[in-house]
């Protein structure tokens, strides 16, 4: 049964690896450091537009709302969970960091809202990244 | 300068930029692109009034 062609033809593809070009390396690290870069470098100017608008916005709503920043933690799983999607937006999370940003207590419901519009902000540039990077290996036009 | 949205604008807003990169990194086409982000708005939207009545009904 591990020898079936169909296992045979899995393995295969599986050996086939893309090659390491300069964009390849490049295009997610642009992307998630500013969201949308990744796919205007890489001349897809509407869609780029589009989702450097999307999350933008979104992580600035997060903020206006007075939504919490997680910081590097070791705590609660939910507190790692938040941090790890905070980061997702990239240079939005360093400048936020930077400027000491979202560090108010939680004191109202919409607060709470902000909270996850700055996660989900970040978790959809990771979104964007890989997208980034498929276009910028050839797997997506 | 703090934002009060209500819960309904919040999930309006947030449904609107969700289904923007979902639109545009779940598909290749250009109109395949803008079917699935009205897709996914749909159900985003769709589960929030679904999920209002649900909670309306079972708090009456």
């Amino acid at each position: 049964m591990a020898n079936s062609p169909a296992t045979k033809n899995v393995a295969a593809r599986a050996e086939v690896s893309q090659p390491i070009t300069n964009m390849s390396v490049i295009v997610p690290a642009v992307a998630w450091l500013i969201p949308g870069a990744g796919h205007l470098i890489q001349k897809r100017w509407i869609r780029g537009v589009l989702l450097m608008v999307s999350i933008v916005t979104m992580f600035v709503l997060g903020l206006l709302m007075d939504g919490r920043v997680y910081r590097l933690n070791g705590g609660d799983i939910l507190d790692i969970l938040g941090f790890i999607g905070d980061v997702g937006a990239g240079g939005l999370y360093i400048v936020t960091r930077a400027m000491d940003l979202g560090q108010g207590a939680i004191a109202h419901a919409t607060a709470d809202y902000g909270t996850k519009f700055l996660i989900v902000a970040g978790l959809l540039n990771f979104i964007s990244v890989a997208d980034a990077y498929h276009i910028a290996i050839g797997k997506k036009p | 300068m703090t934002l009060e949205l209500s819960h309904f604008s919040a999930a309006l807003l947030f449904s609107i930029f969700a289904s923007v990169v979902f639109g545009i990194t779940q598909r290749s086409a250009t109109r395949d692109m803008v079917r699935y982000g009205l897709y996914c708005f749909a159900l985003f939207l769709g589960g929030v009034l679904l999920a209002g009545w649900v909670m309306w009904l079972l708090r009456h």
